[in-house]
């Protein structure tokens, strides 16, 4: 067993994921065998190789930093589900 | 005339001969849309006002004679590109309503090339998935065999294509998502180098695999419309200072010279017989073309799916954090505090495809499994990559099949997540080095399903892989 159910549950909070008790259980499953699957990475030795997060060798990229044109605030607020005049609203947090 | 017959560069024939408008053929489309659509479910949003608007347009620059290569040619754009003022869903409940402020920066090119946007193509929901059952507005249907799926995840696109719903439409490709549905639907798919085209506008899945490119139903189209979206752009930092080549420069007779490198790792159990037989005499007839054939190994194959079924999901889960109901996207009604309107907007708003990547995404990122599953992958990764860095000293152009199998049916594989991901065995690689793949039918099954030959070259090398293809299809039996 890779993961147990108490796990799933830890991660779905960490992804801000709330599953029913069935989507819970079958997810324990199928992350089992696909995780199971990963296994076979390990018949691999890669003691001191340097990992490839990216596929092409750009490290930085710089740019001049110039003021241009961006969206207006009206726009960008433009597919808010709440708004009240430049500001998203959201729930009461405190 | 038959105007549903004209691919891209045909149109562009007529149209500097003034003998269709943009407006008849983007009427005859919307009409055939109108038509089958219902049935395929190719397009999520028809954008009929807008279409007949940049016909229109099309219309009065080609009267004036200012038209360039894509100037009237009525496209589908994949749902996950935004266009400005067009809903672009992702094919997931989330994003239903989200109406972009702004274009991608291919679509902004495509309309200063004066294109017609039929709409936006149907996919798997965020790309994941290779089979486009997983979209929140249905599957598509296979337009070659209505029981089968057409691949995925540019599914849309694809079946579009082939059914002839548009003259030529833009996917993207983060394990395949390009090159196995253009296998699967009989038309020609190409997943540029990583960098050639602009990301900016794609929505993103995994950020270093994603890349835009062009489904066609003839390699030249795949070289205009290709050449009509790459290039740098300085609103994407991972876009290349590259200069894009003249892409039609590409299209000749003749391979001589040509080294094409066979890896063995490619024609393995497990691989449809047909479909080796179809991919193996079209090498074989590329040889009498003039090509130096070469045995090549690419010893990491078996390690990419267990690689980038860690890498891609890691990525999707950070990039799709940002689907949380606060700036855009769907916000759950239901929620009385703000850790509540998360868990609900996000558990209502993905189909089980995104969360369970986003789940393993998440498991594998997570403390104590870090270096276990992702720092591992990502060194596989390097390993991966140098097999095509030797694979390139020997040859020019590798050739293999694009998947083990035709189009499965709908529903074979979508209880059993883990099989539908090694059906993306041949494709996954290309997008881990990052180097550009393409897709071209070849031949077809007994059953009369399409089988697809694949090209991968070297970093920036499309112009070979083109070439490659051209060639495929002018000998191919395919039809």
């Amino acid at each position: 067993m890779k993961i147990d159910r108490a796990e799933v549950e830890h991660v779905a909070l960490l992804a801000r994921l709330k599953l029913s008790d069935s989507e819970m259980e079958k997810l324990t499953n199928q992350l089992n065998s696909i995780l199971s699957y990963m296994d076979k990475l390990n018949e691999l030795d890669t003691e001191g190789l340097e990992p490839m997060a990216h596929a092409q060798p750009i490290h930085n990229a710089f740019r001049e930093d110039e003021v241009r044109p961006s969206l207006d605030p009206d726009s960008s607020l433009s597919n808010a589900p709440e708004r009240n005049e430049s500001f998203f609203l959201v729930p009461r947090i405190i | 005339m038959n105007i549903l017959e004209l691919s891209i560069h045909d149109l562009a024939e007529v149209y500097s001969r003034k003998e269709v408008s943009p407006v008849e053929v983007t009427k005859t489309y919307l009409k055939a849309i109108e038509d089958l659509n219902p049935k395929l479910n190719a397009y999520i949003t028809v954008t009929e006002d807008l279409a007949l608007e940049q016909a229109q347009a099309a219309e009065k620059t080609i009267m004036a004679g200012n038209q360039s290569t894509l100037t009237g040619v009525p496209l589908a754009i994949k749902d996950l590109i935004c266009t400005k003022g067009i809903a672009t869903t992702c094919a997931s409940k989330i994003l239903t309503d989200f109406v972009p402020p702004f274009d991608g920066t291919v679509t902004a090119k495509l309309r200063e090339n004066g294109a017609v946007f039929l709409g936006k193509a149907n996919m798997d929901e965020f790309a994941m998935g290779s089979s486009n059952e997983h979209s929140a507005f249905g599957p598509v249907l296979n337009p070659w065999d209505e029981s089968r799926v057409p691949g995925g995840s540019s599914g849309g696109s694809a079946a579009a294509c082939a059914a002839k719903l548009c003259a030529g439409a833009l996917g993207s490709d983060t394990g395949g998502s390009i090159r196995q549905p253009a296998g699967y639907c009989g038309v020609v798919g190409l997943k540029p180098t990583y960098g050639r085209v602009s990301r900016f506008g794609l929505v993103a899945f995994a950020s270093s695999l994603d890349q835009i490119g062009p489904i066609t139903r003839n390699v030249t189209d795949a070289a205009l419309l290709l050449g009509a979206v790459a290039g740098y752009d300085p609103a994407d930092s991972t876009s290349a200072h590259q200069p894009v080549p003249d892409y039609m420069e590409s299209l000749t007779r003749g391979l001589s010279g040509l080294k094409i490198g066979v890896p063995k790792e490619y024609f393995i159990d497990g691989l449809d017989a047909e479909v080796e037989k179809a991919v193996s005499q079209t090498i074989k007839n590329m040889e009498d073309e003039g090509a130096e054939l070469v045995e090549i190994s690419l010893p990491h194959t078996e390690y990419a799916v267990a690689a980038y079924y860690i890498i891609a999901p890691a990525e999707a889960s950070s990039n799709l954090a940002r689907y949380d109901g606060v700036k855009y996207g769907l916000r759950s009604e239901e929620s009385s505090d703000l850790m509540e309107m998360y868990l609900s907007t996000r558990s209502n708003g993905f189909g089980p495809e995104v969360t369970r990547r986003i789940m393993i995404g998440t498991y594998v990122l997570s403390a104590g499994y870090y270096d276990a599953y992702y720092k591992k992958a990502t060194q596989v990764r390097s390993l991966i990559r140098r097999d095509f860095d030797e694979a390139f000293k020997k040859c020019d152009i590798i050739a293999c099949p694009v998947t083990p199998s035709t189009a499965f049916k709908i529903g074979e594989k979508i209880d059993d997540p883990l099989n539908m991901y090694l059906s993306d065995i041949f494709t996954l690689a290309i997008n881990l080095a990052g180097i550009p793949g393409i897709s071209v039918p070849c031949g077809l099954s007994q059953d009369k399903l399409p089988i697809g030959i694949q090209f991968l070259s070297d970093h920036f090398r499309e112009d070979l892989l083109l070439k490659a293809a051209y060639n495929t299809e002018q000998i191919s039996e395919f039809s």
